[in-house]
């Protein structure tokens, strides 16, 4: 963002135009689906490992950390339903719009940028196809559907890892982990997080699309728009997270 | 004018002015293409040939004057009109511009299955063909990365004629050519425009190269054109801008030096 409150003002605005016409283009685009389902791969296929594995890392950590302290309060029973309620309603989606911003953000961004630079884009358009309906729609709905996705993979990976290390290593009742899990969680815990990684799944994909379609055609246009991406992504998500947590709870 | 000549003019620009912020790229610009021809556009670096094809292709519009394609007036056309019209030319970028998470088939292909619904039979009897007609039905299956300039500026060129364009632009096709690469990239320029019948526009410097098949060429220079007509007659001019280009001399017209004030006063006046 630039340093001038003006200048930062006309950036927003050009954001809005440029969500407005992707909104606007996605019933067209959803009328091929194919191009849809590849960049779900891409986007979502492709960060699986990468989300799988901090979910089971972020797991296992707030499995250590909730047995350390609810054992202080003679409430280590309670350790699935902090896990899964920390999971589902925060840390999936939190974290995994982090990872995806690192990864599928920054992947999204830099290519559409190099599209530009090698005059891809500018081909198409010479052929009468519009890179905005052609390239960029389905990129951005590819992230939109896949970082919901996403986020349930990684939350379900991480009680997973909550259970290994409370009940199989700290042995923690697994009857009384899984049943106040069940107990505790209601389906409103779950739908905050849903709605939490669709909204951050809009904003990180937009963001990327956007950054990378409007990157300066040279080597260090299309690495500033990446870097641009990353920060933008993060900051928006974090700052969408309070906003949302405020609205929700 | 008569319609017959006017006919015959397949891209008309009139009194074109047009600026790049503070910079006048064009001021004045006349030229016309004249159907069934290949037309060279040359000049200098920075001179606007690039600018003019994005003028012609509807990219850019002119602060004033005329530019006609097919004849009709581009100003004021809606961008489906832009497409339309855009659906009847074909480019050549410098670098090609192929696709590249798509094979050299997929490439050629590309245009057709973004505008018609065709049997895939077809489809793939159009793109053999034109890949034929470029020398690499062989290279059907490569990738854009597999392949070299020349190549890769051959496919493009299957491509662009897939749709069966009736004007063809080259911008700067020769750029970074072996020398067989563009004596083969010459050698279609002039059979695509006669076997196919089209109108190619060839944008380059390689003054030599583009003499041996163009039949009209445009020198541009200035923000307008300097000189125009057969290209043999253009190598032949005394006339001092027209010379310095042509023979490719270091300085005249256009200086050698870029403005600056004098270099006793920058080395030894007072520093700025």
């Amino acid at each position: 963002m630039s340093a001038h409150p003006l200048a930062s003002i006309r950036e927003v605005g050009r954001y809005a135009l440029f969500v407005g016409r992707l909104l606007a283009e996605t019933p067209r685009a959803l009328l091929r689906p194919g191009l849809v389902v590849q960049q779900v791969y891409n986007a979502g296929a492709l960060s699986l490992v990468i989300v799988m594995l901090s979910g089971l890392f972020v797991g296992m950590v707030l499995g250590l950390q909730g047995f350390d302290l609810l054992e202080r309060f003679g409430s280590e029973e309670s350790l699935g339903t902090a896990a899964a309620l920390g999971l589902v309603k925060e840390l999936g989606p939190v974290v995994t719009a982090l990872l995806f911003a690192g990864r599928a953000g920054t992947a999204l961004a830099s290519e559409i940028g190099l599209m530009r630079a090698t005059d891809q884009l500018a081909a198409m358009e010479m052929m009468a196809v519009d890179p905005v309906r052609r390239v960029v729609v389905p990129r951005f709905l590819g992230g939109v559907i896949s970082m919901p996705l996403l986020a349930a993979i990684f939350s379900l990976i991480g009680i997973f890892g909550a259970q290994l290390v409370g009940v199989q290593m700290m042995g923690v009742d697994p009857g009384q982990f899984w049943s106040q899990m069940r107990g505790a969680v209601e389906q409103a815990d779950v739908m905050e997080g849903v709605i939490k990684s669709m909204v951050f799944g809009l904003s990180c994909s937009a963001i990327a699309v956007y950054e990378g379609f409007h990157a300066a055609p040279t080597a260090e246009g299309v690495g500033r728009a990446t870097t641009r991406t990353v920060v933008l992504s993060s900051v928006m998500v974090l700052l969408l997270d309070y906003m949302l947590t405020a609205v929700l709870l | 004018m008569d319609s017959t000549a006017r006919d015959e003019r397949i891209v008309e620009v009139t009194g074109v002015r047009y600026a790049a912020g503070e910079r006048v790229i064009f001021d004045g610009l006349d030229l016309n293409v004249r159907r069934g021809s290949v037309t060279a556009v040359m000049g200098p670096s920075g001179t606007g040939k690039t600018t003019l094809l994005r003028l012609i292709s509807g990219q850019a519009s002119p602060a004033a004057g005329s530019v006609r394609v097919f004849g009709r007036e581009l100003a004021g056309q809606s961008r489906a009109e832009v497409y339309a019209m855009r659906r009847r030319m074909g480019m050549l970028f410098q670098q090609g511009a192929l696709l590249t998470d798509l094979d050299v088939y997929e490439n050629v292909a590309f245009p057709l299955r973004e505008h018609a619904r065709l049997p895939e039979a077809l489809v793939r009897m159009m793109v053999l063909t034109r890949l034929e007609a470029v020398g690499l039905r062989g290279a059907a299956r490569l990738m854009p990365w597999e392949l070299s300039g020349g190549m890769a500026r051959r496919v493009a060129l299957a491509r662009a004629i897939v749709m069966d364009p009736e004007l063809l632009i080259y911008d700067e096709p020769f750029v970074g050519l072996d020398p067989i690469s563009m004596g083969v990239v010459l050698r279609l320029i002039r059979e695509l425009n006669d076997t196919l019948g089209i109108t190619s526009i060839v944008v380059s410097h390689d003054v030599e190269e583009i003499a041996k098949v163009a039949d009209q060429a445009w020198l541009l220079s200035g923000g307008r054109v300097v000189a125009s007509g057969a290209p043999r007659e253009l190598l032949a001019s005394e006339d001092p801008p027209v010379r310095q280009f042509m023979r490719g001399l270091a300085d005249g017209p256009v200086p050698f030096h870029y403005p600056a004030a004098s270099l006793r006063d920058e080395l030894f006046g007072e520093g700025p």
